[in-house]
């Protein structure tokens, strides 16, 4: 059975999701770029690129991403979540055409409309598959009592 | 097409297998290991910000799927390194909903109907259109 659990709150996790990931994936880019090609024999060299400015730089941002990521899995389906943040695709090429006046061919901007239309078709559909006995109850020590 | 061409192609393929495999397992534990702690916002309420944190590094699959995106995050940076942005991000990007939405339904039990598989499928070819 499914049903819907999204909130304004919900869904504005959801556009975290959406802008960081592609945003800290293009500082990577540009960070993997700077370092040059990395050789399988020496693959330690992957581990000194995380001190390079961008890299870090994307790395904060994805690790924003993994926490609202993970915070969205608690309350909605993984085939929910994943197309409804994929909008960050979008936003990333439209802020690529609009602020770095970047040439978007015809086939991008059908890329950028059928994402759009799968998001808007998802996002009207149910975020969550309720499976019983799937909820363990949460077993933490109770917090001492103020003296 | 000369050897070279044909072997470069072979070993972006797999450089994006690698991403996607190895992203898709992580999505899969990780989303499983939400589901069974229940909604994060009532364990914060009950417990506070401490306890949420804790309850979610204390899961084992949590640690397993997160070993799995920690090789998804290598193998992403170890293909940037060889080849463009523009082939390795919307093709990992486009494949791993596709494979996200056959491990939910066979893994995790989710109602995969027909609008989430339209869904996963146009956003798939949206993506691949814009790295075109």
């Amino acid at each position: 059975m499914t049903r819907s659990t999204m909130t304004f709150r919900r869904w504005l996790v959801l556009g975290v999701v959406a802008v960081t990931a592609p945003l800290g994936d293009t500082l990577l880019s540009i960070g993997m770029t700077r370092v040059g090609p990395v050789s399988l024999h020496h693959l330690s060299e992957l581990i000194y690129a995380i001190g390079t400015p961008q890299i870090l730089l994307g790395i904060a941002l994805l690790i924003c991403f993994f926490s609202s990521y993970l915070a969205s899995l608690s309350w909605a389906d993984l085939t929910f979540v994943l197309p409804a943040s994929s909008i960050g695709n979008v936003i990333v090429a439209l802020l690529a055409c609009f602020w770095k006046h970047e040439h978007i061919s015809p086939m991008r901007w059908l890329g950028i409309l059928l994402i759009t239309a799968a998001v808007g078709f998802v996002a009207r559909g149910p975020s969550y598959t309720e499976i019983p006995h799937t909820h363990k109850p949460l077993e933490l020590e109770p917090e001492a009592e103020p003296r | 097409m000369n050897l070279f061409t044909l072997h470069h192609g072979w070993a972006d393929a797999a450089m994006i297998a690698a991403i996607v495999v190895s992203a898709t397992i992580g999505d899969v534990m990780i989303a499983s290991a939400m589901r069974t702690l229940g909604d994060l916002d009532d364990i914060r309420s009950q417990h506070g910000l401490i306890g949420a944190i804790l309850a979610v590094l204390l899961s084992p699959r949590f640690v397993l799927g997160v070993i799995f995106m920690s090789l998804s995050f290598f193998s992403l940076l170890f293909a940037l390194s060889h080849a463009d942005l523009s082939l390795v991000a919307p093709a990992s990007a486009s494949l791993t909903f596709v494979t996200n939405a056959i491990a939910a339904k066979f893994f995790l039990h989710e109602n995969v109907d027909r609008r989430r598989w339209i869904a996963a499928l146009v956003v798939c070819a949206g993506v691949a259109l814009m790295a075109m």
